[in-house]
């Protein structure tokens, strides 16, 4: 369990202090696959390396199972840190050293013999699918394979937690999903907490159970996955929901006409269409003016804006669809 | 100056100092190089090491005080011309070695003269390595000796041999000059012969002969760093 509690951290700057951190409080219980995510400059590096005590908060706690994270010293701090695994955007492997030296690298300093070492790395390059790969260096290897060996190194001393530090963000989508695939594949096998830091959506929507968005050093929101897609509430999470800028309606030609917005908050991808079903039971005749909507398993998340002849036909329309308890409706103005 | 070093009597005489001496003369500069380049590889070596780690945000940040004073005690060594420094140090030299004249005695003052500039050689090849894999290393819990040893020295190798490789052909430049104040080898062949009693030949002989050396070392030290070097895409 990682509770973080009023963590600010300061840099240094030209003008003074610059603040990376405000005041962020947050609880990530064990075994959980918990998303970071924000804009670049947003506090989501900082905020993991604080995690690690690769950082020093300014102010505020980060206790990790009960222990303190910024009151470690020295070699406390560092049998810490053989808990707490990272990987990395730019994957940091020892580019002089092979596969397999790189993955016994941690067993080593964790006090390991050559020999164990040497198997139990065999054991972790087949993990990640790598086995054929042991006496090849990391140059020759694609960006996708040099994070399996990476994610190989991460967990070789069976960390408690591994922190992804935008793991996938410099790898194309396809190798990317595959990367999310292993570390999901990775954390139930072993039930390890993972912490992912991204700033991209796609990454949390893949693998996340609750998602933390980080603006301006801040935590603007907080909680399930789902919920936060579904519903942004803070400016924040609505930028990183909509990234094309939201859906901004033109005004009403017909002043009678209304607009409704509709959220579907994991309705059942595979029961009955519900627009269409409305507009056959209740007789109301809507278009579709803007929609948002992406599946996650087999549920469907967003949102979608209706537009319907007057406020009588809008209120019925609310009502009908909000019967349904994983969608949520109103009627809203321009701004949605 | 150079007018009789073409005749065929300039030669025959060349042939005849140079027939007992060349070759012990390269043997001499061959091992007072060898030898001094290693002992200020010993010190020059952890004072690298010492220079990027005790940095402030190093692995294992020392005293401002003391990184001045070693940086300031690395400038003033390296700012005196290595001939003063031979005459400085000839106390030192005649403690250690008994005497100040000879191959052996030059040792003393060239390592003196080497091991700082051997130094900041080492900082810069460590200062190369990418602070993400010390960041890497340190978030797995590894001691600062153990990220020297294990990530810092192994990871700049290709850079440490091509760096190192500067120091020895350096070195061999100042081991040729102590020939003036009492050292051994091809510089004092260059010198005594050469120089002081106007037989160009030999100075011409010895000097072609450094200038081989220093070839041969350079093609040694950037075939190993090369060859050491796991970064290219290559096989095996």
């Amino acid at each position: 369990m990682i509770e973080i509690s009023h963590l600010s951290k300061n840099f240094p700057g030209e003008e003074g202090e610059v603040p990376a951190l405000r005041d962020v409080s947050l609880t990530i219980p064990d075994g959980d696959v918990y998303g970071i995510i924000g804009m670049s400059g947003a506090g989501k590096s900082t905020l993991v390396r604080c995690i690690n005590g690769l950082e020093r908060p300014t102010a505020g706690t980060n206790v990790v199972d009960g222990c303190d994270v910024s009151l470690l010293r020295g070699r406390a701090l560092r049998a810490y840190r053989r808990q707490v695994s990272m990987i990395f955007q730019g994957f940091h492997l020892l580019m002089q050293k092979n596969c397999l030296q790189n993955v016994c690298f941690p067993l080593r300093l964790a006090g390991l013999d050559r020999r164990a070492a040497i198997e139990r790395g065999m054991e972790l390059l087949d993990t990640v699918g790598l086995a054929d790969k042991a006496h090849v260096y990391p140059a020759q290897l694609s960006g996708g394979q040099q994070q399996r060996v990476a994610i190989a190194r991460a967990i070789a001393t069976e960390p408690k937690i591994l922190l992804c530090d935008e793991a996938t963000s410099a790898l194309d989508p396809t190798t990317a999903s595959s990367i999310l695939r292993l570390i999901r594949e990775i954390q139930e096998k072993h039930n390890i907490t993972v912490i992912i830091i991204t700033h991209r959506m796609s990454d949390v929507e893949h693998i996340c159970r609750h998602v933390a968005i980080l603006d301006g050093g801040a935590v603007a929101e907080e909680g399930e996955v789902a919920e936060i897609f579904s519903r942004p509430r803070s400016d924040a999470a609505r930028r990183l929901v909509f990234p094309q800028g939201e859906v901004v309606l033109p005004p009403l030609a017909d002043t009678d006409a209304r607009y409704i917005r509709v959220v579907f908050n994991g309705v059942s991808a595979t029961s009955a269409p519900l627009i269409a079903r409305m507009v056959k039971e209740r007789d109301i005749v809507a278009s579709i003016a803007a929609a948002d909507t992406r599946s996650i398993g087999d549920r469907v998340y967003g949102s979608m804006i209706l537009c319907v002849g007057d406020g009588r036909l809008a209120a019925s329309a609310v009502e009908y669809l909000n019967a349904h308890p994983e969608v949520h409706a109103e009627e809203v103005t321009a701004r949605v | 100056m150079f007018e009789n070093i073409f005749t065929a009597e300039a030669w025959r005489e060349a042939w005849r100092i140079l027939r007992p001496t060349l070759l012990s003369g390269i043997w001499e500069t061959l091992y007072v190089t060898l030898l001094s380049t290693a002992l200020a590889i010993v010190i020059g070596l952890p004072l690298g090491v010492l220079l990027v780690t005790g940095r402030p945000g190093g692995v294992r940040p020392l005293p401002r005080a003391l990184m001045r004073f070693l940086n300031a005690l690395i400038n003033l060594l390296r700012s005196i011309p290595f001939l003063i420094l031979m005459i400085v140090v000839f106390p030192l030299t005649r403690l250690i070695v008994g005497t100040v004249i000879g191959t052996a005695a030059t040792v003393v003052p060239l390592v003196i003269a080497a091991f700082p500039f051997v130094a900041r050689l080492v900082e810069s090849s460590l200062s190369e390595v990418s602070p993400g894999q010390i960041e890497m290393a340190q978030s797995m819990g590894a001691s600062p000796f153990r990220i020297v040893i294990g990530v810092m020295l192994p990871e700049s190798v290709p850079s440490l041999i091509s760096n190192l490789t500067i120091a020895l052909t350096t070195i061999l430049g100042y081991t040729a000059m102590s020939g003036v104040l009492g050292g051994g080898g091809l510089g004092k062949i260059a010198i005594s012969y050469g120089y002081y009693r106007y037989k160009y030949a030999v100075m011409l002989v010895a000097v072609v002969c450094l200038i081989l050396l220093v070839e041969l070392f350079q093609l040694i030290g950037t075939r190993l760093a090369s060859a050491c070097d796991k970064r290219q895409k290559k096989n095996g």
